[in-house]
């Protein structure tokens, strides 16, 4: 096929010549496969849903090490790290991709340690099969990699990421994060940035036996920015990895999980909501690999778009041979505020156990003309009343974060990127 | 556990023997060299005495087939197919165009005769040979495609009463060019896709249906397909058209004989619906599957598409799919008019080696459009079957509606049974819904039933019949027992 045989290096003209010159053994791998998929096209058909073109437009140069200290601090401000409840968790700030110590506060149970001093990149991540995750392999230069011993609880932890620029550029970290045996720990991810840059990180999540991982995510990237998110996750037996994602910024954005129940009895959740307007693309995309018997996978996913938005939501159950027992639900609903929304959705079920029960759900649709009448039949205006329905409609999907502090982030930074009252009636 | 004994046994037993359609009947055959070039293309045009017109429309679509590539997205796998080791045109042998039923090859009635399909009018009208249990049935129209060529046409008089025209698509072409012209390759075009455009160059064959303005059609119009020469693929067309206000209930079915080989089949069926005009299209098809360790059976690679042009206008696909060694196949809407409505009921089985990638597509343009998807799938043995979907709202289509419902069964734990929907909306007035469940046969119903005495064979006969009611109650009745039949044939031994 013509896309195959065809050189697609061209598509990676944006890093110039960054890929050049490269000798690490896993980073050359990583480069040779880029050159041989390119930055995806529509064709492909897990981005058929997603166009790259957004970057190709600009070149993204590697950015400069040094920051202005003011901003980074106002950025923190705005997201509501300074004062309140967050204010005290320990943190790990990265800011354009690297560790910015000064702004950052070391958890006490959490071994931490950085890419840039020990660079080794995982065993889950596939950059030969997921060409954003070669291209992190290729130009990672730092990340976190945190690490509770078995039986500990490391708390709350956030992992913030700033973009700061002036110039296009783009970063892409690579951070890890390991549970032992037993171990607890709730991972509050923040994105977020000014400028025009790319932010494109891998976290790989490896979650030991009785470990449990609660993950938050929370997306509120510069307008002009690209947020390409790749996480894979590993979980063993009994173990529970609980991941929820909120997007909300970005001019692009995909969040890609894949999740791996490797052993009996794990549990995944991948929830997820996503509010957004103007131009906005937002992809969420996910693959849940049941790879062993009586494992538990659970998601929802929740769109609301308004303006000229468009949702993606892909999300793939994929049942091994081995995995009898497996119970499998996945639900996702999006709700279109203006006429040019779009929303494409794709949820596929892929099932080679028999013993399973694996279903999954779809609805597409505007608000309820009937609950809106029953409000304005109660004397609330129209644009309140919209207001409402939509508040209940993500409310109902963040209420799947256990995690109080992080729910409480999300609903507060949720509320700032509310649509205008009025202007969809 | 017992039961699993006795279906070991069962599995023994069956073996190639049951698929009973498996003859070859031995008759004298016009074949066209192997190969497929623009000779071959002028010679099959030339056989069929066919206007300049459609030779050139063939070979533009040759030309736009050279530039295409196999599509590769289905989850299906085969070996490469060489198209250049087939026969594109085979037909029997010629004693000067049947007539009438009493001219026709006795060999070849003889076939269709074992298949159980009612050429005799005759015999029908009188309601012999009913088979046990069965009332009189309404007398059936057929269209009989032997490989290449119609060999029968019956009823053709009553329906030409009506009004309606039932004739093979070669003798259209040359009786009512103008339709023929007008409609040909107006919803499927001749370069749409890689087998649609195999299928524009050499098709031979097909039905060609033209309903007017006002008329029910006056009974069930039904095609049989059968292969049955070697190495040959085949390339049937039917086109139906039905005017403002005008119905028709069309019928097909399928057979092909057991062979080591793979035989392509690569259909082309376009439906046109005008205002307030209904069709509903249903098929059982039953090409040969392959034996038991996948060797032979047909490579089903079939475009299907109707267009609800008028407002109001009705297509309704049903599908019962139990053979085929590789089914690729998506009856699809079109719902272009005004309040048009699409439906989609599937049933696809698969056993053994079988490889089923189906679904539908339902594209919404106009305003307040409808559609409903009911697609069940069971799996057995080492099969692999896929529901693949496309729902598309486009922004004028305010007020469309869309309701999908997949399920699948799986029967044993060699098989995979997989989902795959496309949901598309860029109309906030539409509404969507999607659901979809993946299972085994339940234990407590498969308890209930053995506990009462029934066989598990029969126990889970009963279950997947039930699983499937939703899908065989739209089918015509004549059709809803044979599938019904079919389904526990397809499924036989397969229970463990």
């Amino acid at each position: 096929m013509n896309a195959i045989t065809k050189d697609r290096s061209d598509t990676l003209a944006p890093f110039g010549t960054r890929l050049d010159g490269v000798t690490d053994p896993v980073r050359k791998a990583a480069i040779g496969a880029l050159h041989r998929s390119g930055l995806p096209d529509r064709r492909v058909e897990e981005w058929r849903y997603t166009s790259l073109r957004f970057l190709s437009e600009t070149p993204l140069a590697a950015p400069a090490e040094v920051y202005d200290a003011g901003q980074i601090q106002a950025q923190l401000e705005n997201l509501g790290l300074s004062t309140g409840p967050l204010a005290d968790l320990p943190r790990l700030v990265f800011v354009n991709g690297r560790y910015a110590e000064p702004f950052s506060v070391l958890p006490a149970e959490v071994k931490v340690s950085f890419f840039a001093k020990t660079q080794t990149f995982g065993s889950l991540s596939a950059p030969d099969r997921d060409p954003l995750t070669a291209l992190n392999a290729a130009l990672a230069s730092d990340g976190a990699q945190l690490h509770v011993p078995a039986g500990k609880n490391g708390g709350d932890v956030l992992l913030v990421s700033l973009g700061q620029t002036d110039t296009p550029v783009s970063f892409h970290p690579r951070h890890s994060v390991t549970l032992d045996e037993g171990a607890q720990l709730t991972l509050i991810s923040i994105q977020a940035g000014q400028g025009r840059y790319l932010h494109n990180p891998v976290l790989e999540i490896s979650v030991a036996a009785e470990a449990n991982l609660k993950h938050v995510t929370l997306q509120t990237e510069g307008q002009d920015a690209a947020c390409l998110a790749t996480t894979y996750a590993q979980v063993a037996e009994r173990g529970t990895y609980d991941s929820f994602v909120l997007g909300l910024g970005a001019a692009l954005s995909r969040q890609e999980i894949h999740a791996r129940l490797a052993a009996p009895f794990a549990t995944v959740h991948v929830n997820g909501a996503q509010m957004l307007g103007g131009k906005q693309i937002g992809d969420v995309t996910s693959v849940i690999t049941h790879a062993a018997p009586d494992c538990i996978s659970r998601q929802t996913v929740r769109n609301v778009l308004d303006g000229h938005a468009r949702g993606v939501f892909q999300g793939k159950v994929f049942v091994d041979r081995v995995a009898q027992k497996t119970d499998g639900y996945q639900m996702n609903q999006a709700l279109l505020l203006s006429e040019n929304a779009e929303i494409d959705a794709k949820p596929e079920l892929e099932i080679y156990a028999d013993d399973v029960k694996c279903s999954h759900g779809a609805t597409v649709g505007a608000l309820d003309d009937d609950q809106l009448f029953y409000l304005r039949s109660r004397g609330v205006p129209d644009a309140e009343a919209r207001q409402i329905l939509i508040h209940a409609f993500m409310d109902e999907a963040l209420g799947l974060i256990e995690d109080e502090t992080a729910r409480a982030l999300c609903t507060q930074m949720l509320a700032r990127s509310f649509p205008v009252a009025g202007e969809s009636a | 556990m017992p039961a699993v004994t006795e279906t070991r046994e069962a599995v023994e037993k069956l073996g190639q023997s049951s698929y009973k359609w498996g003859f070859e009947t031995d008759i004298d055959m016009d074949v066209a060299p192997k190969g497929l070039n623009e000779d071959t293309i002028r010679l099959i045009s030339a056989r069929k005495e066919e206007p300049e017109w459609l030779l050139e429309w063939r070979l533009a679509a040759y030309r736009a087939w050279l530039k295409t590539t196999e599509p590769e997205w289905a989850k299906v796998s085969y070996p490469p197919i060489d198209y250049q080791d087939l026969h594109y045109y085979a037909a029997p042998k010629k004693k000067p165009g049947p007539k009438s039923l009493e001219e026709v090859d006795p060999e070849l009635l003889r076939t269709y005769e074992k298949l159980g399909i009612p050429l005799h009018e005759q015999a029908m009208l009188a309601g012999v040979e009913l088979p046990e249990g069965e009332t009189a049935r309404p007398p059936v129209a057929v269209d009989a495609v032997f490989d290449s060529v119609s060999v029968v046409t019956t009823f053709r008089k009553t329906l030409e009463e009506a009004g309606v025209i039932f004739c093979p698509i070669s003798e259209a072409v040359r009786d009512y060019p103008d339709l023929v012209r007008k409609y040909l390759g107006s919803v499927v075009p001749a370069g749409d896709n890689f087998y649609a455009a195999l299928n524009s160059a050499v098709f031979t064959d097909g039905s060609f249906v033209f309903v007017p303005k006002g008329v029910r059609c006056p009974m069930e119009l039904s095609t049989y397909f059968r292969i049955n020469a070697k190495n040959t693929g085949q390339f049937e067309r039917t086109l139906i058209v039905v005017e403002d206000g005008a119905s028709v209930s069309y019928l097909e079915g399928c057979t092909a004989p057991m062979r080591d080989e793979n035989q392509l089949h690569a259909a082309v069926v376009e439906l046109v619906a005008m205002e307030d005009a209904s069709i509903k299209y249903s098929t059982v098809q039953n090409w040969y599957p392959g034996d038991e360790n996948g060797r032979g059976g047909i490579y089903n690679f079939v475009t299907k598409r109707g267009a609800c042009r008028g407002a109001r206008s009705k297509i309704s696909w049903t599908q019962v799919e139990t053979g085929s060694a590789i089914t690729w196949k998506y009856p699809s809407c079109i719902l272009q008019g005004e309040g048009s409505v699409g439906e989609f009921y599937s049933v696809a089985v698969t056993n053994n080696h079988q490889q089923a990638d189906t679904g539908t597509k339902m594209i919404h343009i106009g305003r307040n459009t409808r559609s409903t998807i009911i697609a069940k799938t069971i799996s057995a043995g080492h099969s692999d079957s896929t529901y693949r979907g496309l729902v598309r709202v486009l922004p004028k289509a305010s007020g469309a509606r869309n309701f999908t419902q997949c399920d699948s069964l799986l029967i044993g734990d060699q098989c995979g049974a997989h989902t795959v929907p496309y949901i598309e909306n860029r109309n906030m007035g539409a509404r969507i819904e999607h659901e979809a469940t993946t299972s085994k046969i339940s234990e407590d119903q498969l308890f209930y039933c053995r506990q009462r005495g029934l066989s598990e064979e029969d126990a889970v006969g009963l279950i997947v019949n039930g699983f499937c009611r939703d899908v065989l109650k739209e089918l015509p009745m004549e059709f809803a027992v044979e599938a019904q039949k079919l389904l526990q044939i397809s499924l036989e031994g397969s229970v463990g």
